[in-house]
């Protein structure tokens, strides 16, 4: 996998209903295989920024380019949703293949064993349990063999064994790839370890309220390290102020 | 790492509570649970058991209006090679599998437009009442009526009763769907005919099997009726006929075929189709 591409986003407006909008005025770029962390309080429009990094948001407007192409030009992101949002009537397997049908057996079994699930190819989403669901989720995003690559919450509702489990898988990923990865996450102990920047998002219309480079490489920082820069990024990480 | 959870039929309970799956995905409207393991023997005994009760009900009553399995098995036997069953099944089978095919498409098609479309759904779905409501008998009657007593007028009445039926279950599927799947095919970049297939369709499947085999059920007690009321050749029209005669025995034996033939059916083909189908379903009930 080749480096992923950098990121231009801006976005003028975006009213999601009546009332103040969600976004107004946002700018943000991310520089190519930078591991990029969304934080911020519920609510403040994490998700929607990466449905308009994916595509799937249409109610918006402003420019979105990824590698400097449109990104409806650009080729496809990966993406892995909150609820890993298998398709639960197709093997895992096929899971993979509904989103790139070309892929071969090989491809699948070698796909399933990066993300520590080989010879799980005819099992039923069902059979696996919730962090073996992130995991074929993230190996239908790598599927598509994307640069970018988009993780909504990840982490959520897994258990802190199951966390850094995935972690630490994800690290793998994104070294042997090197993609350009947008993460939302409202837990910054996990934007510390695996994230080369922050940025928090707060208020309505959101904003970036701080933007943080983190020192060191994710992977490579220490246990102190970690719960000093997560202490400090939950004391910018403030609770939601509405500023209109 | 060893996080599988059940990796065969096992104990996760059927229903999409259980796993990470998003709101709205489609539920089970007509699942039925079996029997597991030794308890199947139960589903093989009751049929046998229903016959030996029916023939000692008739030892004991020895009445002409009740003769017993084997009389009637004879009877058919009869039936089958010198008389009108064959003839008479096969009027009836062609009658109701046109008109079931019929009403499955032209109700799904507007069970998905009332589901997809809000001011359609606001207009119609009193018409869908009004026609859930009707008394099939009065629709075969004004169909004979205005048509006259052809198989066309006997097709229509049992495709417009059955409609309606049709179509509120599959508004019910189309509004069970999922958003969250759209997005995800939106994310993806599926195309049109992949989102069908793979997407929407699984979907809609449970409600659609639930409708063919309420529909079914439904096409031939209409059929048999609408026969009995006028037409050339059928299962009713013989019913009807044996019925004039008090000829117990040839009801008695129309309706043991007729039984058989929905056994058939059921077993024979909606079952293993279901099956297939619902494949992921079972594996996990």
């Amino acid at each position: 996998m080749a480096q992923g591409p950098g990121l231009s986003l801006r976005i003028d407006s975006l009213a999601l209903g009546p009332g103040v909008p969600l976004f107004r005025e946002l700018r943000l770029e991310v520089a190519p295989g930078q591991v990029l962390a969304l934080l911020g309080p519920s609510g403040v429009g994490k998700t929607t920024l990466l449905r308009i990094l994916s595509g799937a948001e249409r109610r918006w407007q402003g420019e979105v380019q990824v590698g400097g192409k449109a990104a409806a030009l650009a080729p496809m992101p990966g993406y892995v949703f909150q609820d890993a949002r298998l398709l639960p009537w197709l093997t895992a397997a096929d899971n993979l293949r509904a989103v790139a049908p070309d892929l071969t057996d090989a491809r699948i079994a070698e796909l399933l064993g990066e993300v520590g699930l080989a010879g799980q190819e005819r099992v039923w989403p069902h059979a696996l349990s919730g962090g073996m669901q992130r995991r074929l989720a993230l190996a239908r995003a790598l599927s598509v063999n994307p640069g970018l690559l988009l993780l909504d919450e990840p982490f959520v509702s897994l258990d802190r064994a199951m966390v850094r489990d995935l972690q630490a898988l994800f690290l793998k990923v994104f070294q042997a790839g090197n993609p350009t990865v947008v993460i939302v996450t409202h837990d910054p102990e996990d934007a510390a370890r695996i994230a080369d920047r922050v940025v928090v998002l707060r208020g309505r219309p959101a904003q970036i309220s701080d933007d943080v480079t983190l020192p060191g490489r994710p992977g490579q920082r220490s246990a102190a390290d970690i719960a000093r820069l997560a202490a400090d990024l939950s004391a910018t990480d403030a609770p939601a102020q509405v500023t209109a | 790492m060893n996080e599988t959870r059940n990796t065969s039929a096992g104990s996760v309970p059927s229903g999409w509570t259980g796993v990470n799956q998003p709101k709205g995905a489609p539920a089970a409207p007509s699942q039925s649970t079996r029997p597991a393991g030794g308890a199947q023997w139960l589903e093989l005994a009751s049929l046998p058991l229903l016959l030996l009760i029916w023939q000692i009900a008739a030892w004991i009553l020895q009445s002409r209006f009740l003769p017993g399995p084997v009389v009637v098995a004879a009877e058919i036997w009869d039936l089958a090679w010198d008389g009108p069953l064959f003839d008479d099944f096969g009027k009836t089978l062609l009658r109701a599998m046109i008109g079931f095919a019929v009403a499955m498409g032209i109700g799904t098609a507007i069970g998905i437009a009332l589901g997809r479309t809000v001011w359609a759904d606001r207009l119609f779905a009193p018409w869908v009442v009004v026609g859930l409501n009707i008394p099939a008998i009065v629709v075969g009657i004004i169909c004979y009526i205005s048509l006259g007593l052809s198989d066309f007028a006997l097709i229509l009445a049992v495709v417009i009763n059955k409609i309606p039926l049709v179509a509120t279950m599959m508004r019910e599927g189309v509004r069970a769907l999922s958003a969250d799947y759209d997005e995800l095919a939106a994310t993806f970049r599926m195309p049109r005919a992949r989102y069908l297939r793979l997407v929407l369709v699984p979907q809609l499947m449970p409600y659609l099997l639930a409708a063919a085999r309420a529909g079914l059920s439904l096409v031939w007690k209409m059929v048999l009726v609408f026969e009995v009321l006028g037409s050339d050749g059928g299962v009713g029209f013989r019913v009807g006929l044996y019925f004039q005669l008090f000829d117990m025995k040839g009801i008695l034996s129309y309706t043991c075929c007729f039984v058989a033939v929905i056994m058939a059916l059921e077993y024979g083909v909606l079952r293993p189709i279901e099956g297939r189908l619902l494949q992921w379903r079972k594996d996990r009930a």
